[in-house]
């Protein structure tokens, strides 16, 4: 089934699959009847599945966030949307590639729909700069807000970020004004917002476009303050390979879905498919669309001004501490 | 020995704590050993090449407000440990110790002033606990302070020294750059002026949130502003960073402040500010509130 890049926890999983795809070929070829055989290796691989899925580490989690075949924005967006126009640059500076978006449909709904896109294949990559954007992405993505909030569309964001782009230009063009005015100006919208973590959420990158209404993530997404790695590199800094204690670092962080539901950051975790979302792409992409429906269906019966005041209160209350 | 150790050792403390306690301090810029008392005079500024000391929340309450004075609000709130998190030493831990050395209980001091004769909410931040960084405390911290603004309808002030978001409470920290970011919202929506001053350093999460969304946002020469840190950003690109990069000079040069401003003419200018934004008598709103747009 998956082919091409696996992580190593994956690696018996995807060898037995391996296995029972040989032996019904080698079965048929030779006209054998291999039923009760096969039957029982796909027994024992539903088995195996389980055992490596279901109680994932939160590295193994955030591993599978940054699978080389995870699916990226732009194949949600395609599996999601119909009639999807993108929509590029930021009317000041540049088309950042790294943010996606356009106007479509979800179920004959006019939406605007925003990616954070990271790319497949080097080539991709190197094009959308990892999904790392600079701050013309940010306003790329507030000026496209603004246009659906004129417009009275909702707003759906797909977020997937390993960082905003730490270079000299990026400073020089304001990457921290960039993610603050997005903040505040989102804050100001008056059209529902709903945002989804489709793999990585690092910091200030993925908040710059990640205030909503409801905010939810994939069952193997991860969203934090800081990457793991980055966490390790300020924990760890006399360590000769801080990078080598990111797990630990993972740990600590607890980033996952998990966490951050249990923390009551989020509204919703969406399953993903056993195995991840790379498994089975349009499983994923049917899931997130009855979950959007959902989210957009209930916030579109609020009137602007509640759903404002509600925006508001969510992310007033959010805090940990004694008085 | 003894007179070495002597002369040598408050100079290595200063440079390290940045605050001049001692006698004679050496300037971290220029080398300059400047006598204490006339650094004091010249509100911890080097008098050879202007580099400006890191000074305490206490020396800006009295740089910048009348009197000196600040009504403190919410004094009490402390730090919780939502992550349990654990380094070295534990959250908790660290927490305890820099409440011990610092007199603080946590990295912002926010309360009710005035300031050229007008009524403010204001707010400074302290790099002396754990590095100014922002954790739930601040954010709570910061969000009432922009709360009195928008009760009493009188500006706000922050003075702001952080190295960033405190990780250590991880997913709450980020979440306080949307908590200030939503209410700043409000007071933009309500027209109350909001003064950004930022100081050496102000980074990361913090400038990505409250410190890059002031009205009107000044620095004082020479800080360090940005949102990413040095070292990941010559790691990304492999390559030196120019000289100057991430100033107060360079954040000016591209466009992200309204102006640098020396150490000794903040208060002045702050004041300036605010009553030019909110017009010469008290009470923001009389005087300041636009006509409704027609429609
Ligand atoms: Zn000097």
């Amino acid at each position: 089934m998956a082919t091409g890049i696996y992580l190593d926890f994956e690696k018996p999983v995807i060898e037995l699959e391996k296995r029972i795809d040989e032996m019904r070929e080698f079965a048929s070829d030779e006209n054998l009847e291999l039923t009760r055989e096969i039957r029982l290796l796909e027994h024992k691989l539903k088995k195996l599945r389980q055992d490596t899925f279901s109680q994932l580490t939160r590295w193994q989690r955030i591993q599978l966030a940054r699978h080389p075949m995870r699916p990226c924005a732009d194949e949600y967006i395609e599996l999601i949307i119909d009639d999807y126009i993108a929509l590029h640059g930021d009317r000041g500076f540049a088309d950042d590639k790294a943010m996606i978006g356009g106007l479509g449909r979800i179920d004959d709904k006019p939406v605007l729909i925003l990616g954070q896109q990271k790319g497949r294949t080097t080539k991709q990559k190197l094009l959308h700069n990892f999904g790392m954007c600079h701050p013309e992405g940010y306003r790329k993505a507030m000026r496209l807000m603004n246009l659906a909030d004129r417009f009275g569309r909702p707003v759906v964001i797909l977020i997937d970020t390993p960082g905003a782009f730490p270079g000299i230009e990026a400073e020089e063009r304001g990457q921290a004004e960039a993610i603050a005015q997005n903040i505040r100006d989102m804050a100001a919208l008056s059209v529902p917002v709903v945002c989804l973590i489709i793999g990585e959420g690092a910091s200030g990158g993925a908040l710059g476009v990640g205030i909503g209404d409801r905010v939810l993530m994939l069952e193997n997404s991860w969203y934090s303050v800081i990457s793991p790695e980055g966490c390790a590199a300020i924990l760890w800094k006399d360590h000769p390979t801080p990078v080598q204690k990111a797990p630990e670092a993972a740990e600590a962080l607890r980033p996952t879905a998990q966490d951050l539901k249990e923390f009551g950051i989020i509204d919703e975790i969406l399953p993903e498919p056993l195995g991840g979302a790379h498994r089975n792409p349009e499983e994923q992409a049917k899931t997130i669309k009855r979950a959007l429906l959902t989210h957009l269906g209930e916030l579109s019966a609020l009137p602007p001004a509640e759903l404002q005041q509600r925006r508001h209160r969510k992310y007033r209350e959010i805090g940990h501490f004694a008085e | 020995m003894e007179w070495f150790r002597k002369k040598k050792e408050p100079l290595v403390r200063q440079t390290k704590k940045e605050i001049p306690d001692g006698l004679w301090t050496k300037c971290k810029s220029c080398g300059e050993v400047i006598y204490g008392r006339e650094l004091e005079q010249r509100l911890w500024v080097c008098p050879a090449c202007g580099y400006h000391f890191r000074i305490r929340y206490n020396q800006y309450i009295e740089l910048l407000l009348d009197d000196g004075k600040l009504e403190e609000f919410d004094a009490s709130l402390t730090s919780r440990d939502p992550l349990n998190f654990k380094d070295r030493i534990s959250y908790t831990e660290r927490i305890r110790k820099s409440q011990a050395k610092t007199g603080l209980k946590d990295a912002i001091v926010c309360g009710i002033g005035r300031i050229g004769g007008r009524t403010i909410s204001f707010g400074v931040m302290d790099f002396a606990f754990v590095g100014g960084s922002m954790g739930s405390v601040v954010g709570e911290k910061v969000a009432r302070a922009i709360e009195r603004s928008l009760e009493r309808k009188i500006p706000l002030v922050l003075v702001c020294c952080s190295g960033g978001a405190r990780m250590q409470e991880g997913i709450f920290s980020l979440m306080q750059m949307a908590k200030t970011g939503v209410l700043l919202s409000e007071l933009k929506a309500e027209r109350i002026p909001y003064i950004a001053v930022l100081t050496n350093p102000t980074t990361a999460g913090v400038t990505a949130s409250y410190a890059s969304l002031g009205d009107v946002i000044i620095a004082e020469p020479h800080a360090q502003l940005g949102f990413a840190g040095p070292r990941v950003i010559r790691q990304t690109i492999g390559q030196e960073l120019p000289e100057g990069f991430q100033s107060s000079e360079f954040f000016l040069e591209h466009g992200f402040l309204d102006a640098v401003c020396p150490r000794r003419d903040l208060r002045h200018t702050v004041s300036l500010l605010i009553e030019y934004l909110c017009g010469p008598t008290s009470g923001v709103h009389e005087t300041l509130k636009a006509p409704a747009p027609e429609s």
